[in-house]
C-alpha cells in the first residue's frame, strides 16, 4: 500500500441533500499528494474545492470512496476520531483567521494544544507558543490580542496556531483572501518557508498569481478535476519582497 | 477527558465577559440568598417555637374547661367552667404517676403600687406551677401550699410587670393593689420572653388560685388544670386515666362528647411546630421560585453565548476539540457561574438573615445542612440548565460553524 503518498483520494463523491434534491459537490476524485509538496486547489466557486477542502481536513466525510491519510483510512471514521485526526495530523489556516477574539496571541497560537492528549507544563505551553510565534516573524507579540495586530500578524498567528502541534499538513483556505498584496506576498513567503522546511501545504484559492507561489496546481470544474500541473514559473515570494523594499511600486497597486 | 485545560478555557471565557457572568451569576445570588434567609427565619421561628414549647414544663398535661369538638355551642378552651376544684384535687388523688397539679384562674386586670398602675394579667396557681412550668424565680420566694390554703394576700410577679411599676426599685416585700386588694409580693419571676402567640410572658401577676378566685377575679370554676407527670412514658396512660375520671366525674354518658379537653404538651409542640414548619417550607417554596428564575437566566444567558461564540466553537473543533470537550467547556460555564453566584448568594443570605435578626428581632436559624443543601441545589440548577446549551454547542457541525457569521 505505501507509496510514499501523504495524501490518497480514490473516487471521492460527496453528495449534500438539500430536502429532496440532490447535489453533487464533488463527483469522483482522485488524487494523491506526496509529503512535501505544495498544492494550490483551485476553481471557481461552486466548483467543489471547498468540499473537497473540508474532506481533505477532516471536516467532512465523502459520501463514498476512500481517503487514505497517510496510509489511513480516515473516511469512515466518527466525528470523536476525525477531531482526534485534525489535532494532531492537520493544522487549518482560514481566510478570516478566526483567531478567538479578547485572547492573546500566545494562547490562541496554543489552543490545539488544549485538545492534544501530550500533557505539557504552563511553563513548555508557552515556550512552544513563543517558538512557533517566533518562526511566524512574531517575536515578542505573545500578549498581543488580536484587534491590536494588522491583518498579516492575525494570519501570521493563525499559521502559528496550525503549526504548533507539528501537523502533517496545513490546509490553508484562501489564506490571503482578507490581505493587501504586500502581505499577501509575506504570507506566501512563510508557506515557501515553510515548504522549504518539509512541510506538505495544500492551499485552497482562486487566484491565479497567489497559485503561482505553489509547485503544483490542481484545477476544479463541477465537482472534478479539470487539470493538475506542476507550476513552471514559480514566484518566489522571497525575491519579491527583496525587490519591493528597492521598488516599492513594483506590486503595489491592486 | 482533558478537563484541567477546559476548565481554564471556561474560566477564561467568564471572565472574558466580566458584566454579564457577574449580571447572570445575580440571578443566582438572589435565588440563594433568599432560600437562605427564608429558611433560616422559618428555621429560627421553628426552634424558637419548640423553646417556648418546652418552657411550658416538662411531661405536662393540659386539661381545659369545655371542648373544642363539643356537638352543641363550640366554646374555646377554658370558656366554659366545667372544671371546678374537686376534680384537681381527685386527679391529684386518683391518677398514678402524678408530681404536681395546678389548678389555673386567669384574668386580666389593673393593678396599682405608689402611683404606678399597669394592665397585666393575673394568673391564679397552685404552688406546684413553678416547678410544673420550670419557672424558677429570680429574686425572693415562691407562695406556699399554705398560702394556697388560706388564700393569703402574696403573689409573685414577671419581671414586665417589676419594671413597668417598680422601675429599679425591688419590688419584694412591697404592696401591689389588685382590685384594691392589698398583695405582698414575694419573688419575682426569672424572664421567659415571648409566647409562641407573641405574648409577653413576663407581664404576669402569679398568686394562689384560692385568692385570685375569692378576692380578684371571683367564680368557683378553674379556666385549666396544669397537670406534671414523673414518667414520661406513663403519659399515654395518665391521660386516658384523667379523662375517664373526669367523665365519671362530670356524669357523662358513654357516646356523649367531653366537657372538657386534654391536651399533652407533646401535642401542642407538635401542632406548633407544624405550623411553622409549613411556613419554612412555604418561604423556601417562594424562593426557590427565584433561584429557578435565576437559572432560567443562566439557560439565558448561555444559549446566547453558544450563538455568539459559534465561530469560536468552530474554531475549536477544527483544531481537534470533541463534542464532549465543547460540552465539558460550556457546563463548565454554566456550573461556575451558578455554583459561584451559589457561594455569594450563601454569603448574602447569611448576611441578611443576620440583619433581620439584629434589626427586626426575628429569630433565625441558618444551619449547615441548609447551607449545604443550597450549595448543591446551585450547582445542580447549573448543571440543569446549563445542559440544553452545552449539548446543542456540542452538536455544531465544524463546518456550519466557521462559516457562521
Amino acid at each position: 500500500m505505501n507509496n510514499g503518498a501523504l495524501v490518497r483520494l480514490i473516487d471521492v463523491h460527496k453528495v449534500y441533500h438539500t430536502g429532496e434534491m440532490e447535489v453533487p459537490a464533488v463527483r469522483g476524485v482522485s488524487l494523491e499528494i506526496k509529503r512535501g509538496e505544495f498544492v494550490a486547489l483551485m476553481g471557481a466557486s461552486g466548483s467543489g474545492k471547498s468540499t473537497l477542502m473540508n474532506i481533505l481536513g477532516c471536516l467532512d466525510r465523502p459520501s463514498s470512496g476512500s481517503y487514505f491519510l497517510n496510509d489511513a483510512d480516515v473516511s469512515g471514521l466518527d466525528r470523536d476520531r476525525l477531531a482526534d485526526i485534525r489535532n494532531r495530523k492537520i493544522g487549518f489556516v482560514f481566510q478570516n483567521f478566526n483567531l478567538l477574539p479578547r485572547t492573546s496571541a500566545r494562547e490562541n497560537a496554543e489552543l490545539p494544544l488544549v485538545y492534544s492528549t501530550q500533557r505539557l507544563s504552563h511553563a513548555q505551553l508557552r515556550e512552544k507558543a513563543d517558538g512557533v510565534l517566533a518562526s511566524v516573524g512574531l517575536t515578542g507579540r505573545g500578549d498581543h490580542y488580536p484587534s491590536q495586530l494588522s491583518g498579516g500578524q492575525q494570519q501570521r498567528v493563525a499559521i502559528a496556531r496550525a503549526l504548533i502541534n507539528e501537523p502533517e499538513i496545513l490546509l490553508a483556505d484562501e489564506p490571503t483572501g482578507n490581505l493587501d498584496s504586500r502581505t499577501s506576498v509575506e504570507i506566501m513567503a512563510i508557506f515557501q518557508q515553510l515548504n522549504e522546511r518539509g512541510i506538505t501545504i495544500i492551499m485552497v484559492t482562486h487566484e491565479q498569481d497567489i497559485a503561482a507561489y505553489a509547485r503544483r496546481n490542481i484545477n476544479m470544474r463541477d465537482g472534478l478535476i479539470l487539470d493538475d500541473h506542476v507550476v513552471s514559473k514559480r514566484t518566489n515570494a522571497a525575491t519579491q519582497i527583496q525587490n519591493l523594499s528597492v521598488n516599492p511600486t513594483l506590486v503595489e497597486p491592486i | 477527558m482533558r478537563v484541567a485545560p477546559t476548565f481554564n478555557v471556561a474560566l477564561r471565557a467568564l471572565r472574558r465577559n466580566k458584566m454579564r457572568s457577574v449580571l447572570t451569576a445575580l440571578g443566582i445570588i438572589i435565588g440563594v440568598g433568599a432560600v437562605i434567609a427564608m429558611v433560616g427565619i422559618g428555621n429560627g421561628a421553628k426552634a424558637q417555637v419548640e423553646a417556648q414549647i418546652a418552657s411550658l414544663g416538662e411531661n405536662v398535661i393540659l386539661i381545659f374547661s369545655g371542648s373544642t369538638t363539643s356537638s352543641g355551642i363550640r366554646t374555646g378552651w377554658g370558656g366554659a367552667g366545667t372544671l371546678k376544684i374537686e376534680d384537681a384535687e381527685a386527679i391529684r388523688r386518683e391518677v398514678p404517676g402524678v408530681i404536681g397539679v395546678s389548678e389555673e384562674v386567669v384574668s386580666t386586670t389593673q393593678v396599682a403600687a405608689g402611683n404606678q398602675n399597669w394592665f397585666t394579667r393575673i394568673f391564679g396557681e397552685s404552688a406546684d406551677y413553678f416547678d410544673i412550668r420550670q419557672w424558677p424565680l429570680a429574686d425572693g420566694v415562691p407562695f406556699t401550699p399554705q398560702d394556697v390554703r388560706s388564700a393569703n394576700k402574696v403573689c409573685v410577679i414577671g419581671r414586665t410587670t417589676a419594671t413597668q411599676i417598680y422601675g429599679n426599685e425591688n419590688p419584694i416585700g412591697q404592696i401591689l393593689r389588685i382590685k384594691n386588694v392589698p398583695f405582698t409580693i414575694t419573688g419575682v419571676l426569672t424572664p421567659k420572653g415571648l409566647s409562641p402567640q407573641g405574648v409577653d410572658q413576663d407581664d404576669i401577676v402569679v398568686m394562689p388560685y384560692t385568692s385570685a378566685m375569692k378576692r380578684v377575679i371571683g367564680g368557683t370554676t378553674l379556666r385549666n388544670i396544669n397537670v406534671q407527670i414523673g414518667d414520661p412514658g406513663q403519659i399515654p396512660a395518665a391521660q386516658q386515666q384523667i379523662i375517664s375520671l373526669l367523665r365519671q366525674r362530670h356524669n357523662i354518658r358513654p357516646g356523649r362528647d367531653d366537657d372538657f379537653t386534654v391536651r399533652t404538651q407533646q401535642e401542642i409542640a407538635e401542632t406548633a411546630t407544624a405550623t411553622s414548619r409549613v411556613m419554612t417550607v412555604l418561604l423556601g417554596a417562594i424562593a426557590g421560585v427565584s433561584l429557578l428564575v435565576g437559572g432560567i437566566g443562566i439557560m439565558n444567558i448561555m444559549l446566547v453565548s453558544v450563538t455568539e461564540r459559534t465561530r469560536e466553537i468552530g474554531v475549536r473543533m477544527a483544531v481537534g476539540a470533541r463534542g464532549n470537550d465543547i460540552l465539558t467547556q460550556f457546563l463548565i460555564e454554566a456550573v461556575t457561574l451558578s455554583s459561584v453566584g451559589g457561594i455569594i448568594g450563601i454569603v448574602c443570605g447569611i448576611g441578611a438573615s443576620s440583619v433581620l435578626s439584629i434589626y427586626a428581632h426575628w429569630p433565625t436559624l441558618i444551619s449547615v445542612a441548609s447551607i449545604a443543601i443550597a450549595f448543591l441545589f446551585s450547582a445542580a440548577v447549573g448543571v440543569f440548565f446549563g445542559f440544553y446549551p452545552a449539548r446543542k454547542a456540542a452538536a455544531l457541525d465544524p463546518i456550519e460553524a466557521l462559516r457562521y457569521e
